[in-house]
């Protein structure tokens, strides 16, 4: 098998895909959003909860779609769990530099390591919208999603009444 | 497999193939196999050599200047005008507005033509293997105007169950859109029948031909239709142009879409008049050396035994189909008695987009996503499949090279 492909869908990557980490609803979440990539139609949809200081109590997500996809989603929950606004901030900036092919010099080394086998994603530019879709989707969560949770709330309970 | 091998003696893939300098190009080091031509095909030599030689040596703006280039340039524009209506085989010339696309043409019947006509509660039937170019400018008069669209389900096996289509069609109904050939079922429709079943309720039909009249011989005239919509760049032929046959007694009534040159008789401050079509449907500088290589690429395609182009096409789908048939694996959709040469596809455990990842590092190019007919996809329960679709010079080696991509991605993935 090429090289490329040998790096694109290694096992770490399938494993994740098969298996996706904190994968269904998260029924107490302060935040959500939804994300979509029209090119493929893939959806996702990023469940947190956040702290006072919006550090990253819980994480899930839902969705289905392609191996990268799913496997950044996946990898994307374990990372973020516990994680302050700030950190979890410089963590999907260095992301987006590595997928890119770009230096990625605002991951630590640790976590560098860890996000390793998602940089054989930059030799397939095609491809790198798959691998962001979730990263983009928590960030809509955090800044955006309090009013979606709000508002389900809100119809939630002006339907009871 | 006995029948189509006397067909075939007519027409040589492989000679047809030399035609397409792209075809020998290598992608990733493995050898082109390009099934993606139901999103846009390739263009023979003849076809470029022809718009470089044009653009060099005849070239100017047409109906306009007095001079001798924009003379020369007008009488190849109007003689590309002729051959689109030869290949559709329209009565007149001027029942041919040439557009950018497929798309400009369907939205032109529906700002021009259906726009004026619907009122709230008015009904628009349609299909769920519609393309979105023949899905959205109906959804414009649902929202701009009230109008109602009424979808017509296929089977599962993806044909047209023409009874559901007649009984679809009411009073209330102003149009029917449909396509000649889906992008993704590959489901060619009953043309003839469906326009005699609208008519004969004073129904107009608009098809969307898009893929149609490139697998298929059209004959506007037979067909009785009022509508019909070609690209420039599925049939061998450049982007940027594509056409729409109207019936003359629809396009005099019809009001003008874009505004602009060309398209005037007389302006003053206070007041305008139209041309005639199709110049009234022609705002601005048309796509001049566009046009030309449109006609170069339909000369080029009518050169052909198109029946045995059609059975070589056939027989590179039944040769896929039958191998992909052992697959319990994958489920192919769009299965329509009679179909064209379209192959999609889901496989199990292996999404669309990373199969066709896999695919390409094998030089294999096809289609992955929802293939703008997302009401389709919903039909089938699927967010996106695979499509392989072929073209007159495709080979049993681009579907070897295919076959052979699945095995691997399976490995891979699986």
């Amino acid at each position: 098998m090429d090289n490329a492909l040998r790096e694109l869908y290694q096992e770490v990557i399938l494993d994740h895909s098969r298996h996706p980490r904190h994968h269904g609803v998260l029924e107490d979440a302060s935040h959500k959003a939804e994300g979509y990539n029209p090119l493929c139609g893939d959806r996702v949809m990023v469940y947190l909860k956040l702290d006072e200081d919006g550090r990253v109590a819980d994480i899930k997500f839902e969705g289905k779609g392609c191996a990268i996809s799913q496997a950044s989603a996946s990898m994307m929950t374990e990372l973020l769990k516990g994680r302050s606004r700030a950190e979890a901030e410089k963590l999907m900036s260095g992301f987006l530099h590595l997928v890119k092919g770009e230096k990625a010099s605002d991951l630590s080394e640790d976590d560098r390591e860890t996000l390793d086998v998602m940089s054989g994603i930059s030799e397939f530019p095609m491809r790198v919208k798959c691998a962001t879709l979730a990263w983009h989707t928590y960030k809509n969560a955090v800044e955006e999603g309090k009013n979606a949770v709000d508002e389900r709330n809100n119809a939630v309970e002006e339907g009871a009444s | 497999m006995n029948a189509p091998q006397k067909i075939l003696s007519s027409f040589n893939a492989e000679k047809a193939r030399a035609d397409f300098e792209i075809l020998s190009r290598q992608v990733y080091g493995k050898p082109l196999a390009y099934l993606d031509s139901g999103a846009s095909a390739q263009k023979p030599r003849i076809v470029l050599d022809t718009m470089r030689d044009f653009a060099q040596s005849e070239y100017a703006n047409v109906h306009r200047g007095v001079h001798f280039l924009s003379a020369a340039a007008t009488d190849r524009y109007e003689a590309a005008r002729r051959t689109v209506q030869k290949f559709l085989n329209a009565a007149r010339e001027d029942e041919i507005v040439f557009t950018k696309g497929g798309t400009e043409a369907i939205n032109l019947v529906s700002y021009s033509y259906l726009a004026p006509r619907i009122q709230p509660g008015d009904e628009i039937v349609l299909t769920v293997m519609e393309h979105h170019s023949n899905i959205v400018p109906w959804h414009f008069l649902r929202e701009r105007q009230g109008a109602v669209l009424r979808w017509v389900d296929v089977r599962d096996d993806g044909s047209l169950d023409i009874e559901a289509l007649d009984a679809a069609i009411t009073s209330k109904t102003k149009l029917v859109a449909i396509t000649h050939m889906s992008n993704v079922l590959g489901t060619i429709t009953p043309l003839k029948e469906i326009v005699a079943r609208a008519h004969a309720k004073g129904v107009p039909v608009l098809a969307d031909g898009c893929q149609g009249a490139v697998h298929e011989v059209v004959d506007v005239q037979g067909l009785e239709i009022d509508f019909y919509a070609i690209t420039g760049h599925k049939l061998y032929g450049p982007t940027g142009i594509g056409a729409l046959y109207a019936k003359r007694a629809h396009l005099k009534g019809m009001r003008p879409f874009n505004g602009g040159g060309e398209m005037i008789r007389e302006v003053a401050k206070d007041r305008i008049s139209y041309a005639d079509p199709p110049a009234r449907f022609e705002a601005g500088t048309p796509p001049i050396i566009e046009s030309v290589g449109l006609a170069t690429a339909l000369d080029y395609l009518s050169a052909f035994d198109r029946k045995a182009v059609a059975a070589h096409e056939h027989d590179l789908l039944t040769y896929a189909r039958e191998q992909v048939r052992q697959f319990n694996w994958l489920k192919v959709i769009g299965d329509a008695p009679g179909k064209g040469a379209i192959l999609s596809f889901e496989a199990e455990g292996m999404h669309a987009h990373d199969l066709a990842t896999i695919l390409d590092r094998e030089g294999v190019a096809v289609r992955a996503g929802h293939h703008c007919a997302q009401p389709l996809m919903e039909r089938f329960g699927v967010s996106s499949t695979s499509r392989a679709s072929f073209a007159l010079y495709n080979t049993r080696a681009d579907v070897d090279a295919l076959i052979a991509g699945l095995h691997k991605a399976r490995g891979i993935l699986v």
